[in-house]
């Protein structure tokens, strides 16, 4: 059986399948469904450091191959995160992923020095490109300067790996890229949602109750696809890629653009066992290629 | 315990010009489920419906395994959904969500608008083992949208209103003579468009008979992962697929 494990920095995942943040809470939502401990690592719901409510309803729009989203980080804060929710995930045998956000470098900053006392916290996904805060979150992601100073600023006080989520709501996705590589990220993971639309042409009005939010999945995924290839190129640091994966076949793709490690997100709303099945996918691919270890598909694109 | 199941269509019965009943069957044995509950339903064949129809549990048959669906169609996955042939594989998530509470009521009143009756063969035969007078209230515009009021009579009275007056009282549900002695009642039950339930969550508030509301707001996973389908509640945001989709009318913070 082909080596599945894949290490990013010092993180190391028993295989390169995780959920998406805010796609899969924080996995004990999916536990009726699969075996948590089968997955490489678990991108827990964002984290702010006080409570957020998150925006009106309607938040969520269909549209085709795809959905809008524009929740809006709703969640308890990284208090309770670590009082409450941790100690019933910590034991998983699966690496537990925060993913931290903050309307301020100073909260950002806040939440990060609280995760690093927590242990069993092996890394965290700094979330630089939410779409659907009013303050923060994609302001810091698309722009180079920002990008830098709240990455520069987090790494000054995490010991552990730091992961940084891109958003692909930018001119250059590559130059965003660089500059959080050179501000100390060990990784980064993209493509957040992309920021999009839907009208009711009935009633004239959005859908959203914030006009606009984020859109994920297929319909998105030759794009993020693309996206991956291009940081692949542009960066030394290992790449984590999501957008629009729903099977394996996709997410091996991801790997030969150049993902070290894959994210599965809007697919687990339609399948609660995509992610396992995606797993046992990969490993097919492998024994049928006669591929040792799973790391040799990474950018592994052949082209002529 | 929650489960994704595989079921194939047995059969239909369409009621009127958009609603159906779709009983499904399963090899394996059918998960309890309780009033209220509801399912993720992924619909076959369409590569155009993205996401899971969340669908009330109309009637459930433990014995011949199998699970019946109260629906209208109001859109491409529920028209789709009235065109299966029989045998047609269907996926299945359920059961979802909470249900309705039973706590020693003796007289009750379940009012259901539209496609709102889905729920109400679970409850009205859960109400009827426990000896609880039961009296069903349904609301449409005319008459072919008041259904299968002979499977509600086998669990209590059924009245019934509509806008046009072609069947039972003219007007809204709230207009019906019922309401004149809604004290007599210890709880109501509703479930239907949200200015229905709003209304009478208002008369039922003003005259401190416990109402408990079924929402049906749009949503993507069923399992609180998404948080997207969200009501404001006195105690914040709360999911509807999770801590729902049954409240108590006190909890929500509706303006009424």
């Amino acid at each position: 059986m082909a080596d599945l494990t894949v290490k990013i920095k010092d993180l190391v995942l028993k295989n390169p399948v995780t959920t998406a943040s805010g796609t899969f809470g924080f996995g004990e939502e999916f536990a009726d469904f699969i075996d948590l401990n089968l997955l490489g690592g678990i991108f827990v719901k964002g984290l702010t450091l006080k409570l957020r409510e998150g925006n009106d309803y309607p938040r969520m729009a269909e549209t085709a191959s795809g959905m809008l989203n524009a929740v809006g980080l709703q969640n308890k804060g990284i208090d309770y995160f670590i009082s409450d929710i941790y100690p019933r995930i910590k034991d998983l045998d699966t690496e537990i992923i925060p993913n931290v956000n903050g309307s301020t470098v100073e909260e950002y900053i806040e939440v990060t020095e609280k995760l690093n006392e927590v242990e069993g916290i092996n890394a965290i996904e700094l979330n630089i490109s939410c779409p659907n805060v009013k303050e923060g979150g994609m302001a810091f992601g698309v722009s180079c300067p920002s990008a830098i100073a709240v990455t520069d600023a987090v790494r000054k006080v995490f010991d552990k790996t730091l992961i940084v989520k891109l958003s692909p709501n930018v001119t250059d996705i590559t130059e965003i890229a660089k500059g959080v590589e050179g501000a100390g990220a060990d990784a980064v993971s993209l493509v957040n949602t992309f920021l999009a639309m839907a009208i009711d042409a009935k009633t004239r009005k959005p859908v959203l109750s914030t006009v606009t939010g984020g859109l994920s999945g297929p319909a998105i995924k030759p794009i993020a696809l693309r996206m991956v290839w291009q940081v692949y190129h542009a960066v030394k640091v290992p790449v984590i890629g999501l957008g629009g994966i729903m099977n394996a076949t996709d997410a091996i793709e991801f790997m030969l653009a150049g993902a070290k490690a894959i994210q599965v997100g809007t697919a687990n709303f339609i399948d609660p066992q995509v992610s396992v099945k995606i797993i046992e996918g990969i490993e097919t691919y492998c024994k049928e290629n006669n591929i040792s270890s799973v790391s040799e598909l990474t950018g592994a694109l052949e082209i002529s | 315990m929650k489960k994704i199941q595989d079921f194939k269509v047995k059969e239909y019965r369409w009621l009127n010009e958009t609603g159906y009943l779709l009983t499904l069957y399963s090899d394996q044995t059918i998960e309890p489920v309780s009033p209220g509950n509801f399912a993720e339903i992924k619909v076959p064949d369409a590569p155009d419906v993205f996401l899971r129809r969340p669908i009330s549990i109309f009637d459930v048959d433990y014995e011949n395994r199998l699970l019946t669906f109260y629906i209208k169609v109001v859109g491409k996955g529920t028209k789709k959904m009235g065109e299966l042939n029989p045998g047609t594989p269907i996926n299945i998530m359920y059961p979802l969500g909470n249900s309705f509470t039973v706590n020693g009521e003796k007289n009750v009143l379940i009012i259901g608008g539209g496609s709102g009756i889905a729920p109400f063969i679970l409850l009205g035969r859960e109400l009827q083992k426990k000896n609880i007078s039961t009296t069903f209230l349904f609301g449409a515009r005319s008459k072919n949208e008041i259904v299968l009021t002979e499977e509600f009579d086998k669990y209590g009275r059924v009245l019934a209103t509509t806008e046009d007056g072609s069947m039972g009282e003219k007007g809204l549900v709230t207009q019906h003579p019922v309401f004149s002695d809604i004290s007599g009642f210890d709880k109501i039950y509703i479930c239907g468009p949200d200015p229905m339930m709003k209304a009478v969550a208002k008369i039922a508030g003003e005259h401190q008979v416990d109402c408990e509301v079924s929402l049906e707001n749009m949503m993507a996973c069923g399992i609180g992962a998404c948080l997207c389908c969200v009501t404001k509640t006195t105690s914040g945001n709360k999911c509807v697929c999770t801590d729902g989709p049954v409240f108590n009318s006190k909890e929500l913070a509706w303006q009424i």
